[in-house]
């Protein structure tokens, strides 16, 4: 999966599509006796490891679930605290996986709102008027690419950073909402989309961008 | 008796354009019978138009590849040749500029709309294309331009020519995409 999220954010800075195309490729799921020779603490509401890091758990993974039931931040599903829970001899043999923990929609709603700000800035330290924007932010293990549209809607794009061809299918995405999104009168501007034909238009031309396909006219 | 003319291969894209007339004059004249005033269901024509406008300018933005216009001559430019062709196949021409620049007229020489369309004495004062109207302010409000769009003519009315007046108010400042002050 070289893309790896699409992100739409509206003229006031809000999320109104998110979507992940990826698998974390490292979770692992280890069955433990007491006592745990992992150390744990909570941050950020999860649980995560602090140190003991070993067979591929890594220091900042976060519990995802205990005895193949995925947890509930710092709590378990039944609502017990997992660190009291992990502290008790009687709850062992456990088996915990641990992983990159995902973002919450809440956090993603932040970052990208984060990121509406960060792209105003951008434009205002612009030698010349009328910059484009951010168009891309680039790190070793992604690249994010951005296009702002004439209205001030913005379609951002994680991919793999040797993925070529975005520049087309934030265009193609651009085309999906206006039609998917846009022509569906029960769908209000601004609004977080929720239209199945949009998903499913998305996934189509992901799948076509991966493949390094072009997009036919009016497919 | 003159068959309407299809333009654009993207108009010729929607299939039937009968269709489309008949489909608009089914809506004008419930909206008649729901009001029964002409002046309301010109309001109500031109808010359905905005509707359309605020949601057809990003299909019209996708599929066109126009940048930003710089002033009101190259706006008036794309939408009489590339947006009217896109959607209605017919390319009106862009006369009687204002002194200043800021107001000019769209002239039809066709309207898919009103095919087929006479209006009756009861309705002298119905704009039967006001949607176009609407269209027009909500789409060019979505790319930060307040404008004023009035039908000066009409051959429904007993004009010679369809007329459409626009005016430029004003830049709209608050919400600019970021990059555009």
């Amino acid at each position: 999966m070289a893309i790896f999220s699409v992100y739409v954010i509206n003229k006031a800075g809000g999320l109104i599509y998110q979507y992940d195309n990826y698998v974390p490729r490292t979770e692992v799921e280890k069955t433990f006796s007491f006592p745990l020779d992992i150390v744990l603490k909570i941050h950020d509401d999860k649980v995560v490891v602090s140190f003991g890091q070993r067979d591929g758990i890594r220091v900042g993974h976060a519990v995802l679930s205990i005895n193949g039931v995925d947890v509930n931040g710092k709590n378990t599903a039944e609502g017990k605290e997992i660190l009291e829970y992990l502290k008790d001899a009687s709850n062992y043999p456990v088996s915990i996986r641990f992983g990159r923990a995902r973002l919450s929609s809440n956090e993603k709603l932040m970052l990208a709102s984060m990121f509406h700000s960060l792209f105003a800035i951008g434009s205002q330290l612009s030698p010349e008027a009328g910059s484009s924007g951010i168009e891309m932010l680039e790190t070793d293990m992604f690249k994010l690419h951005c296009f702002q549209t004439l209205t001030g809607i913005k379609f951002i794009v994680l991919a793999d950073p040797r993925q070529s061809g975005i520049d087309a299918l934030l265009r193609k995405i651009y085309e999906i909402y206006s039609d998917f999104a846009l022509k569906n009168p029960f769908y209000s501007l601004e609004m977080p989309i929720r239209c199945e034909l949009f998903d499913q238009n998305l996934k189509s031309a992901l799948e076509i961008a991966e493949k390094a396909g072009t997009f036919g006219p009016g497919s | 008796y003159v068959r309407p003319q299809g333009g654009a291969q993207d108009f010729k894209k929607w299939g039937n354009s009968e269709l489309f007339t008949l489909t608009y004059g089914a809506l004008v004249t419930q909206l008649c019978k729901d009001y029964e005033n002409d002046e309301e269901v010109n309001k109500q024509l031109d808010k359905m138009g905005y509707n359309i406008g605020v949601r057809l300018i990003e299909d019209f933005l996708a599929r066109s590849s126009v940048g930003r216009c710089h002033d009101f001559r190259e706006t008036a430019d794309v939408i009489a040749k590339v947006a009217f062709k896109m959607y209605l196949g017919i390319t009106p021409s862009v006369t009687n500029w204002s002194p200043a620049g800021d107001e000019f007229s769209l002239i039809l020489e066709s309207n898919p709309l009103v095919d087929f369309v006479e209006l009756p004495d009861n309705h002298s004062t119905l704009i039967y294309s006001n949607l176009l109207c609407g269209v027009l302010r909500g789409a060019l409000e979505m790319v930060q331009m307040a404008v004023d769009v009035r039908f000066a003519q009409d051959t429904l009315r007993g004009d010679n020519v369809t007329e459409i007046r626009m005016k430029f108010i004003k830049r709209i400042e608050e919400n600019l995409p970021a990059g555009d002050e």
